[in-house]
């Protein structure tokens, strides 16, 4: 085996960075439901890809609007946060003094339902819309070129990650979300609204898994089957990172996006393989992941 | 006790008259939902009497049925040999998977189920030589005794009574007791001196094992097999039709098994989306009917007097 370019595996290794990009928005939705409302979303990959579906929509709609692709990625994430707020007001709320598995099950359900009504609104062809005009080119780095969207959303993501990092720790309302991981009946004795706190909680998170869908609209086909395909790997990331943690869901993102875009090249056969199992050993050996804190529950 | 006996005398009875109707169809879907039947209950084993939610059945499932076929069609293994050998792979994968998966709890417990899963199925997925990877293997014969579908539906019939029926003298025995305690509340089973991890192990083992034999079956039933047996939603599924029929019960995953592969009959005929009534079924039972099909059943004869 000749060894390969360098400038080549730098771009592989910009690639992998993008897609952990994605992995980071969309894990750090479930990790912060899990942390604070102790739900496990199966159907957060069907939210990525409500994002995505409904981008694709909006941006039908603004055909030849100024700003086209920007405003539909607004609408169809801030739409992903409202259909999320809904489902917990009206359903995911009532299960909340049964068993996690219930919980578990009942997003399960919504995965089988989100799946068929996009099949029914949007059909089960391979959709796409173009990325904005602005990103359209391509920077060229050590003789390769990259496009500028995936520079875009590289940037982003650690952009995102300190908004959220600040919210959570300088803010009255992170501190608040914070508290109420640990000891959720506290915060409700010192006078929270906690019912109104796990509302907005998973609106957020689930905003977040819509704007991952939103954004990866441009670069990926908006086809059925992207929901489980993206929540399996979101589990994967949040396991070996920490469920509830946020820097453990950055590291998680960034190790598993890596492994995939490398791991393709390599053993092409045994990078999914090499993915389970350092799942199941971090869950073995730190089932609070690499790093989260050991939970008492 | 004997009420309940006679009653599965006479389904016993009524499912060995099956044939008669002369219908290729009920008698494939009989066949079905005897061996998805045992599935159900394998795995019930775990959730309802042991209370581990495992979330990777489906790869003991997918071990049995991918073990026979390769033992009948590589080296060509005698049909009694290669199903027994069935179950035998199952237990030691449910040994290898359950050893590790025990070291953990709850949420922790099933995602780890469903890591070991995985890897199982990414294993037979990319392993193309031997798996034939994403074709699957297709052409699997009927066994030469057995080749007819009432033969074989006679054949799944009897393995799956005497499979409940060992696995029913397993939770009535002692060792089923302190199953059901572990579940009630580890800890304490714990202080009274039981070694949880390994009543859970070998509950772990035993449902491992049955699954395969269902696997297995399924294998012949259907000619051909594919590595979605082992994908996760399969594990899903299975578990959606032990809490449909009722997890604290022996037989509810049966009746589950029954009315999700019957229904699923009837609606695949007018419409592909299958999962829509799938779903809106299974949030239906989270919320209106927790304890299942046979625990609302049950619920109602003791607010009509206790007739039962």
């Amino acid at each position: 085996m000749t060894f390969p370019d360098p400038s080549f595996l730098f771009i592989q290794c910009l690639s992998g960075l993008t897609y952990a990009m994605f992995l980071f928005l969309i894990a750090s939705g479930l990790s912060l439901i899990f942390g604070v409302l102790g739900v496990l979303n199966f159907a957060h990959g069907s939210f990525y890809m409500l994002g995505a579906y409904l981008t694709y929509q909006f941006a039908s709609y603004f055909m030849n609007a100024p700003g086209q692709f920007w405003w539909a990625a607004i609408f169809g994430a801030l739409s992903v946060g409202v259909i999320g707020g809904l489902i917990e007001r009206l359903f995911l709320r009532r299960l909340y003094i049964r068993e996690e598995l219930n919980q578990l099950l009942f997003t399960y359900a919504l995965v089988m339902l989100i799946s068929d009504f996009a099949k029914i609104i949007w059909g089960t062809g391979q959709l796409s819309i173009s990325r904005p005009p602005i990103l359209k080119g391509a920077v060229k780095i050590l003789d390769q070129y990259f496009p500028e969207y995936n520079i875009f959303i590289i940037i982003l993501g650690p952009c995102i990650a300190l908004l959220f990092w600040f919210i959570f720790h300088r803010t009255r309302w992170g501190r608040i979300i914070r508290a109420a991981a640990l000891d959720r009946e506290m915060v409700g004795s010192l006078g929270i609204n906690v019912d109104r706190l796990f509302t907005i909680v998973f609106i957020i998170g689930s905003w977040l898994a819509g704007l991952g869908g939103a954004l990866v609209a441009p670069i990926a086909a908006i086809v059925p089957g992207m929901d489980v395909e993206i929540i399996i790997n979101v589990f994967i990331v949040v396991v070996i990172g920490g469920l509830g943690s946020f820097w453990g869901t950055l590291l998680g993102s960034l190790i598993l996006g890596q492994v995939i875009s490398f791991g393709i090249l390599v053993l092409p056969r045994l990078s999914m393989v090499f993915i389970y199992i350092l799942m199941a050993a971090v869950l073995i050996l730190r089932p609070w992941g690499l790093l989260g804190k050991p939970l008492h529950r | 006790m004997s009420k309940e006996n006679g009653f599965l005398i006479i389904l016993i009875l009524l499912l060995a008259l099956l044939p008669l109707s002369e219908s290729r169809f009920y008698l494939f879907l009989g066949t079905d939902i005897l061996i998805m039947g045992l599935f159900a209950v394998s795995l019930n084993l775990l959730l309802g009497y042991t209370g581990l939610v495992c979330f990777g059945q489906g790869a003991f499932f997918g071990v049995g049925a991918y073990t026979y076929t390769l033992l009948i069609k590589k080296i060509s293994l005698s049909f009694p040999l290669a199903f027994i050998a069935a179950p035998v792979g199952g237990a030691i994968a449910a040994l290898i998977i359950g050893f590790f998966c025990i070291q953990r709890t709850k949420i922790y417990f099933a995602m780890l189920t469903l890591a070991f899963s995985q890897i199982v199925w990414a294993i037979v997925f990319k392993w193309n030589s031997l798996t034939g990877g994403d074709n699957g293997i297709i052409g699997i014969p009927f066994p030469q005794h057995l080749d007819s579908p009432t033969r074989f539906y006679y054949f799944t019939l009897a393995v799956v009574v005497l499979s409940f029926y060992i696995l029913r003298k397993t939770v009535s025995s002692p060792f089923g007791r302190i199953l059901t305690t572990i579940r009630e509340n580890p800890e304490r089973t714990e202080f009274i001196g039981i070694h949880v991890k390994h009543f859970q192990l070998l509950a772990f083992v035993i449902s491992g094992a049955f699954s395969a034999v269902a696997g297995a079956l399924f294998a012949i039933l259907n000619h051909s097999i594919f590595p979605d047996l082992l994908y996760w939603p399969q594990s899903a599924e299975v578990l959606i039709m032990t809490l449909l029929g009722g997890m604290y019960s022996f037989f509810g995953p049966l009746a589950g098994a029954a009315v999700i592969l019957y229904l699923r009959m009837l609606v695949t005929s007018y419409t592909q989306y299958w999962p829509l009534i799938m779903g809106t079924i299974l949030a239906l039972i989270l919320f209106f009917f927790p304890g299942g099909i046979v625990g609302f059943l049950k619920e109602r004869r003791i607010f009509h007097g206790g007739g039962g």
